[in-house]
């Protein structure tokens, strides 16, 4: 447990949130200190993803709070959390469709809100949006794969745009939704040290993840959700030994 | 230029201007049925001003466009909180509504219509469908058309990195009711005689087969539909009482074989066409 007087980046104060009777989140309560890559890990259905939705405001929680740098956003519009430095990847890779890796990379700018600067074409009016993307392309890897349609890329490549898109917003939260799933362990090592020097640059994320190899590795501290209920959290190497852990979820692995 | 062609090239200019006010709502992935009830207040408000308050035509269409804009985002507002084939449907009744509006305003005819504008040429029809294409067609390379394919493409993904997708859906929907006003005004101006059925559902509807048929990807599509559109029917004309159904029948074959339509993207792309882009 922290001191009060820690920095806190995200703090979620007993947040619950139910379906039609079914609660997928009870009462949860985490801080997510900046600078840090924290690990959100339980089963399948245990309501991480849901945490997400509720962090990014695709849902509304029912009950408690969600405090982001300083603001109240529980009651806050998608658009305006993402403004506030809030960006995600999800699960199934969600890339817009008739949009290239380059188009990917200059629409989730953060905006600024020169009207005329948006009506002209992008690369008079707003050079820096281009300097920007370029840079971002590069840190990733995938200037040769500019110009082609994002949706025809492989597989790993289409995460790492999707991973992409979400850093030229310039976040200080990243929210990953499972970006190792379906890699190979070589292309997951990769994400690790892209995330790793994302860490360094002082990105904050927040990350779902059922690879426990690549948790235990990357994350400097854990939460373990299970039932909508956070049961356990920690340094990766308490969490590993953690008898409630155990039970309900790596115990069933081995 | 006999009469004949030029009141072609006019109908061309005009239903390319209303194709376009379908295609600017359909970047974000809207489809609006009743955009021929924008271009029947933009007609009607025109008319009003050159025959009434003593406008000059080019202030006239502007004072039209802002306000059939303002109405669009007005209207726009609440109705975009319906997607898909419901807001089909409301922008459909909004079109009888307004239809059905001017046929009971009597102020300006009712359903006898209403006369007395001043003759413009096609000449004149072009210099605005012109500008208004290129308009467009350089807002296409803009941000905020690219947040608008980021809309069509995945709405709640556009939101989430940021995107206020209601404030861009409703000023899409804004422009393209000022775009089908300007069309309107132009309509009444060149035909110096309005009544209300000339804004009924298949004026909606030729909007969009023109965008469907010509491309719906690229603006230079709603040129290409509405000059097939105008200038098919008529060169069918051999084969006289079948020639709606010869036509129909050519739509049926351009959606099967491209359907998104006659133009897309990557026709512009291919290397001789390569001038200053990118």
């Amino acid at each position: 447990m922290r001191a009060p007087s820690d920095p806190v980046l995200l703090r979620l104060e007993a947040v619950s949130k139910s379906f039609g009777g079914i609660t997928a989140l009870a009462g949860i309560a985490c801080d997510i200190p900046p600078g840090r890559i924290v690990g959100m890990i339980g089963p399948n259905g245990a309501g991480k993803t849901t945490l997400f939705n509720v962090i990014t405001g695709a849902y509304r929680a029912d009950d408690g709070d969600v405090r982001f740098d300083g603001h109240a956003i529980t009651s806050w519009k998608p658009h305006r959390i993402a403004r506030a430095g809030v960006a995600r990847t999800f699960q199934n890779i969600r890339l817009f469709a008739g949009m290239t890796v380059w188009e990917h990379l200059l629409v989730s700018q953060p905006h600024r809100e020169a009207m005329l600067r948006r009506l002209l074409p992008t690369h008079w009016a707003d050079p820096t949006a281009h300097a920007r993307a370029d840079e971002v392309l590069t840190f990733f890897g995938l200037e040769a794969v500019r110009d082609r349609p994002a949706r025809t890329l492989p597989y790993g490549t289409q995460r790492r745009v999707e991973m992409a898109r979400a850093i030229t917003a310039s976040p200080k939260l990243l929210l990953l939704d499972e970006p190792v799933a379906g890699m190979n362990a070589e292309e997951a090592e990769e994400v690790r040290a892209l995330l790793l020097r994302l860490r360094a640059n002082g990105l904050t994320i927040l990350l779902i993840e059922h690879d426990m190899t690549f948790v235990m590795n990357l994350c400097d501290y854990l939460y373990v959700l299970d039932f909508g209920v956070l049961i356990a959290e920690g340094a990766p190497s308490q969490i590993r030994s953690d008898p409630a852990v155990l039970d309900a979820y790596l115990g069933k692995e081995d | 230029m006999s009469t004949y062609y030029a009141g072609l090239l006019a109908d061309v200019g005009i239903l390319l201007l209303g194709a376009l006010s379908v295609y600017i709502i359909l970047a974000t992935g809207q489809l609006s049925l009743g955009n021929a009830a924008f271009m029947g207040i933009g007609a009607y408000l025109t008319s009003y001003l050159t025959v009434q308050a003593g406008f000059q035509i080019g202030a006239a269409l502007l004072a039209a466009a802002a306000a059939a804009g303002a109405l669009g985002a007005l209207v726009g507002f609440p109705a975009l909180r319906l997607k898909g084939i419901y807001l089909a449907m409301a922008t459909l009744g909004f079109g009888e509504m307004v239809r059905s509006f001017f046929l009971n305003f009597d102020a300006m005819g009712g359903a006898g219509g209403f006369h007395g504008m001043p003759h413009i040429s096609a000449a004149y029809i072009w210099t605005w469908a012109a500008g208004i294409l290129l308009l467009v067609m350089v807002l296409e390379r803009s941000r905020i058309w690219l947040e608008m394919r980021a809309i069509h493409d995945d709405e709640t993904v556009a939101e989430l990195v940021g995107l206020n997708t209601t404030a861009i859906k409703v000023g899409a929907f804004g422009f393209s009711a000022a775009v089908a006003a300007v069309a309107g005004g132009l309509f009444a101006h060149h035909h110096v005689y309005i009544e209300p059925a000339n804004f009924g559902f298949e004026r909606s509807i030729d909007f969009v087969l023109a965008v469907i048929l010509g491309g719906s990807t690229v603006a230079p599509g709603a040129l290409v539909g509405a000059a097939l559109l105008v200038v098919l029917p008529e060169s069918l004309r051999f084969i006289a009482d079948w020639r709606l159904a010869a036509f129909g029948a050519l739509l049926i074959a351009v959606l099967l074989v491209r359907r998104q339509g006659l133009l897309d993207g990557a026709l512009f792309r291919r290397p001789w066409l390569r001038g200053s882009a990118s």
